[in-house]
């Protein structure tokens, strides 16, 4: 046991992009942070907005979206249409209330294997300064059915 | 031409099947009205007190049953009937709008085009108070956003009048009712409270028409239609469309643009 706060860090990725690329960073041997919990949908077309809140109301402290890049989806505008979603849910939640700092969107290519390290790296960072998302854990343990 | 006039005509000619406005009922409160005889018009009335957006009647099976409808309406009505017209939900023939304005003259709007036409020329700002409300909580921080909605959320008991009293929904089934698998906790605590409205704001951005009539069906005083008002001035600040602008308009998160700007995605 460590004394330092290792946030619980839950990413959507894309089956056809960042599900590969984080694939690659793996096979190019690149380290990166144990903290995240990647896990695989067809696309980002397929991210419904409430999964987020979910993973937040399962004890995530931070969230990654990641899919292809604009042009590149393998379903021609899963992305596209996932970007409007981001577009005007991201816009819901801060009016909510909702700490958007803690959800990160990127687009990561099956070729960019350091990227996707570096983007993991970098939230993690960011959210061991941040620390635990207590407000929306504590609402969540309050209404434990 | 005032309102009764104007559906006695109708009725009488046969125009329509049944008009849809308001009387006055009990301690002089306005309540909705559905006139199918041309003798009975003479009760009808239309005046600011007359809140409720008749248009989520026109969705609805037991009216669709009674013909062609004649509504009485103020501009977010009449949104709502195009809004409706664009989601294939009711037929341009099957309604007919009644846009009343504030010396009671009435104006009869029986296509879509006109509506539309009739929209463009009127005004349809978000009422002050709301604005004002809108712009506080703009100015709080994130922090003080989130006490805001919690402290407002609290109070919600989960009785749906929002949904209810919505004219965009119209879902036979909603997903508040799926329990198979239970996708939003039915209990009105915290996270059933937030993850309940988070839902309804999303379902209807792009669609609200900002008749603001959940935030009046509200039995405890939430102002919830400030969260739909809000992704709605989103929707159409980031993409340029306001719902129910046109019976023929996309809406906004089924299409897309390639060139749509956002600033956080990396």
């Amino acid at each position: 046991m460590t004394d330092t706060f290792e946030p619980k860090i839950t990413a959507f990725v894309c089956n056809w992009c960042t599900y590969a690329g984080a694939d690659l960073t793996g096979t190019s041997r690149i380290k990166y942070p144990s903290n995240v919990r990647v896990l695989r949908l067809p696309c980002t077309g397929r991210i419904d907005f409430m999964l987020l809140a979910k993973a937040f109301a399962r004890g995530a402290d931070g969230i990654i979206i990641s899919g292809c890049h604009p042009n590149d989806c393998h379903y021609t505008s899963g992305n596209y249409h996932a970007r409007r979603r981001w577009m005007v849910y991201r816009n819901l939640m801060d009016f909510m209330g909702i700490d958007t700092a803690r959800i990160t969107f990127s687009w990561v290519s099956a070729a960019e294997g350091a990227k996707w390290a570096e983007l993991v790296s970098e939230v993690t960072t960011k959210l061991r300064a941040m620390g635990p998302y207590t407000e929306y854990q504590e609402l969540a343990l309050a209404g434990v059915e | 031409m005032d309102v009764n006039e104007k559906a006695k005509q109708l009725l009488e000619a046969g125009t329509v099947q049944a008009v849809a406005g308001f009387q006055t009922g009990t301690r002089g409160v306005r309540r909705p009205v559905f006139i199918r005889r041309a003798e009975d018009t003479g009760r009808l009335v239309f005046d600011p007190g007359c809140r409720h957006n008749l248009a989520q009647y026109a969705t609805r099976t037991p009216v669709k049953r009674l013909g062609r409808l004649a509504l009485t309406l103020r501009p977010s009505g009449i949104r709502a009937l195009l809004q409706l017209m664009a989601e294939r939900q009711i037929q341009e023939p099957d309604v007919l709008a009644l846009a009343v304005d504030p010396d009671g003259q009435v104006t009869e709007l029986a296509t879509a085009e006109a509506m539309e036409a009739h929209l463009a020329l009127t005004a349809d700002p978000v009422p002050a108070d709301d604005q004002a409300l809108l712009d506080r909580l703009d100015r709080m921080t994130r922090a003080e956003r989130w006490g805001f909605w919690q402290n407002e959320l609290s109070r919600c008991i989960k009785c749906y009048a929002c949904r209810s009293s919505c004219p965009m929904c119209y879902c036979g089934q909603c997903t508040m009712d799926c329990n198979r698998p239970q996708w939003v906790p039915p209990p009105s605590h915290g996270l059933g409270n937030l993850e309940y409205h988070m839902v309804r704001a999303m379902h209807l951005a792009g669609r609200c028409v900002r008749c603001g009539d959940c935030g009046r069906a509200c039995p405890v005083g939430i102002p919830i239609h400030l969260l739909t008002f809000h992704t709605e001035a989103a929707v159409q600040a980031q993409f340029g469309q306001r719902a129910g602008a046109s019976a023929k308009l996309d809406y906004a998160l089924s299409t897309f643009r390639p060139d749509d700007q956002e600033t956080f995605i990396r």
